[in-house]
């Protein structure tokens, strides 16, 4: 069988504010879409809901993971049914390492019935499979007894992001700019990983600004979004377009999204 | 209601048996009881004399004053002495096997387990005893090492502090010595059990003795018989060591949560010592502490790793004082406080600096990480400083559980509670990456993930 993420009609508001306004978007396992779109347009949002953050609420639509009904999912039931998010800002987890997160997540995704104290994978298997994985990420092992994104760089922490994806190993995979804040080395790599990690091997949702991550894995569906809504949805050409043309065209062509868009920007910029 | 009837006859008599109980069976804390509990024990004059004049002192003083700073934020209105009884003996001995919780896989050299201030165990591998270590009951060796004990006993204890110390002084019982001989080095740690049952008394006073040269470590675990046990602990704590001696002392308070815990814990270090010292609280329902490091040699160093977790209505207070008194000592205390429900902590440290004591360095922390609303952390970090070649840094942070984090934690298949957990035990791992003892590292892991709620 073939896994689906489902999103229909997807309204989702902070507060009172609607920022997504009736997103539909299909990802089949194995299937590769870009979601691309300006400033404050309300990918990250997308990104968000679909993991469920208690500060976004789903005011319409629905979104379903092979039918099931994903919106009826706790948080941490969304991550063991198979949806992952790579965040654009990790959150620091001060005193707890790398390797014993990464123990208790693994353990959480791969055996998703698993109650808080039953047994966690193998201490040895589990760092033989992390040490793998951290040697063929070009990572020292030295990272795994850090506390979770204490005191990393921005660099440091998208690495950590791609780590856990490895780890994961999720059926679908939200990468929220994955490649922002590195330099030209460290996007190739990060670049080249993904591609590696999940290319093919999932369904990736990338958001990005960047072409580098594109070029690496290469999309069969570009999507626009402006203003909450999925404007435009391409091939990788539409990706390549907005890249060297930028977001004129689109902003012309969808007066109402762009109004929407500039709305959401100035809301933002109060708050 | 003719079903009603059996039920009010058993509740009569279940009084009245109790009322029995406490009138004649059990001595108060007053004339009586103090003479039965000394009538009942055998010991010089000396010691005899001290108790009468703390009783005779405890007599005169009030309770603390609501209004001093130093109980401005802990109120003890809810404690009334006459529901306690002084220590007495035990009827039957409980059951103590799973109590203890610093034991687990630790090659110990000695140990001293007492029950509602009864000693119910007292051991010394043979080979310490050889070396001329003293590890036995207070009472014991105030007999046979009476000057020894006269000499540091109340050495830095203060039986005048207030009302709760001169009675513990006038019905010290069950107390525990230790004595390191010069140069002896104490490889297995020595272990001391203090166990109250559900409604008794503790009054323990513990006096370690480490001479010039000396080492050791002491594991010394407060617990009750359940986790609700009601009781009370008078206690004290001196921790006395020579020149370049060194000791590690780990206290871990679980009193069971009806349990009033009023204590002076104290440790005079001398030159070239060094004194690691591990201080855990998360049981009583309240507890008043006052915990100093006096460094009176030069060179002498100590740090303090301090846990506290409260949940409930628990109160937990804990007064610190590092003070230096000679030059080129380093003091470092870091106290790591967790609250939850509408519980709260109350942390008041001080670094104090004689006018001789240059080149001192001095370093004091409090972080609270607050779980629930309704949770309170104070923390009064202060220092006193008479001398002017000093490096004395002090700070305190008080935090709530961030949402993102747990969110962050969830997108990992962690529950709420999981992510809880790692969280708050997380917070706690700079404490833990101090402790240089397993058994210790893992009991106070144990101990604080137990306690981690549920919270929406």
């Amino acid at each position: 069988m073939t896994h689906v993420l489902k999103i229909e009609n997807l309204h989702v508001s902070v507060g009172d504010k609607p920022i997504l306004r009736g997103v539909n978007l299909t990802i089949n396992h194995g299937e590769t879409h870009a979601l691309m779109g300006p400033n404050g347009s309300g990918k990250s949002t997308l990104g968000l809901a679909i993991m469920g953050h208690p500060g976004y609420e789903i005011t319409e639509g629905s979104i379903s993971l092979d039918g099931e009904d994903v919106l009826e999912m706790e948080v941490n039931e969304r991550a063991r049914a198979g949806i992952f998010m790579a965040f654009q800002r990790p959150m620091a987890i001060p005193g707890v390492k790398m390797a014993d997160f990464l123990r208790h997540a693994s353990t959480n995704v791969r055996r998703p019935d698993r109650k808080e104290g039953e047994d966690l994978i193998p201490m040895r298997e589990f760092r033989k499979e992390l040490k793998d994985k951290m040697s063929h990420l070009q990572m020292d092992v030295e990272f795994a007894r850090r506390y979770v994104n204490d005191g990393f760089s921005g660099g440091e922490m998208k690495r950590a992001e791609i780590l856990q994806l490895a780890m994961l190993q999720p059926k679908f995979a939200i990468l929220d700019e994955t490649d922002s804040g590195l330099d030209a080395d460290a996007v190739r790599l990060a670049s080249e990983s993904i591609a590696d990690i999940g290319h093919q091997k999932m369904g990736l949702l990338i958001i990005t600004h960047h072409d580098k991550l594109l070029e690496h894995n290469p999309p069969e569906f570009t999507h626009v979004m402006l203003g909450g809504r999925l404007v435009e949805t391409g091939g990788k050409e539409l990706a390549e377009e907005l890249h060297q043309h930028g977001y004129e065209r689109i902003r012309n062509a969808y007066p109402d999204a762009e109004a929407a868009n500039q709305e959401m920007l100035a809301e933002e910029a109060l708050a | 209601m003719p079903a009603a009837a059996p039920l009010h006859i058993k509740s009569n008599h279940f009084t009245d048996h109790s009322i029995k109980m406490t009138s004649t069976t059990l001595p108060a804390f007053d004339a009586t009881g103090f003479d039965a509990l000394t009538a009942g024990v055998s010991e010089p004059d000396w010691l005899k004399q001290l108790r009468r004049e703390a009783f005779e002192h405890a007599n005169a003083m009030q309770w603390p004053e609501r209004r001093s700073e130093e109980w401005i934020r802990t109120d003890i209105r809810t404690f009334q002495l006459s529901k306690f009884h002084a220590p007495v003996a035990l009827e039957t001995k409980p059951e103590t096997d799973t109590i203890h919780q610093l034991v687990d896989g630790v090659d110990l050299g000695g140990r001293i387990e007492t029950i509602d201030s009864q000693i119910t165990q007292c051991e010394l591998s043979d080979e310490l005893a050889a070396k001329g270590v003293v590890f036995c009951s207070l009472s014991d060796a105030a007999k046979s090492h009476s000057e020894l004990v006269r000499e540091h006993l109340f050495s830095t204890f203060d039986p005048d502090h207030d009302r709760f110390a001169a009675l513990h002084t006038a019905f010290e019982k069950g107390g525990q010595f230790l004595y390191v001989p010069k140069n002896v080095v104490v490889e297995q740690p020595l272990h001391i059990g203090s166990i109250l049952t559900d409604g008794g008394s503790d009054t323990t006073h513990t006096l370690i003795v480490i001479e010039e040269g000396a080492q050791a470590t002491v594991l010394h675990e407060y617990n009750s018989v359940d986790s609700k046990a009601a009781g009370l602990h008078l206690g004290g704590v001196e921790l006395i060591q020579k020149a370049n001696s060194h000791l590690r002392y780990v206290s871990l308070q679980e009193w069971g949560h009806k349990t009033y815990h009023f204590a002076q814990q104290k440790a005079l270090v001398g030159r070239d010592a060094t004194l690691q010292w591990t201080i855990a609280a998360m049981g009583s329902q309240l507890s008043k502490v006052n915990q100093s490091v006096d460094l009176i040699g030069k060179r002498a160093e100590c740090q303090v790793n301090g846990v506290m977790f409260t949940e409930a209505r628990q109160h937990l207070a804990y007064h610190t004082q590092q003070y230096h008194r000679a030059p080129d000592c380093r003091s470092d205390f870091l106290y790591k406080s967790a609250q939850q429900d509408q519980s709260r902590s109350v942390w008041r440290g001080m670094i104090k600096v004689d006018p001789g004591a240059q080149k001192t360095d001095g370093y004091q922390r409090n972080d609270n990480l607050v779980l629930s609303e309704a949770a309170r952390a104070d923390s009064i970090p202060g220092l006193e400083i008479e001398a002017d070649d000093v490096r004395c840094t002090h700070g305190s942070t008080t935090a709530k559980v961030d949402e993102e984090q747990i969110f962050y934690a969830r997108c990992r298949g962690f529950t709420r509670k999981e992510a809880t957990r790692m969280i708050v035990i997380g917070f706690f791992q700079q404490i833990f990456d101090r402790i240089s003892i397993e058994s210790v590292r893992d009991a106070l892991g144990d101990a604080i993930a137990r306690q981690v709620r549920e919270y929406d």
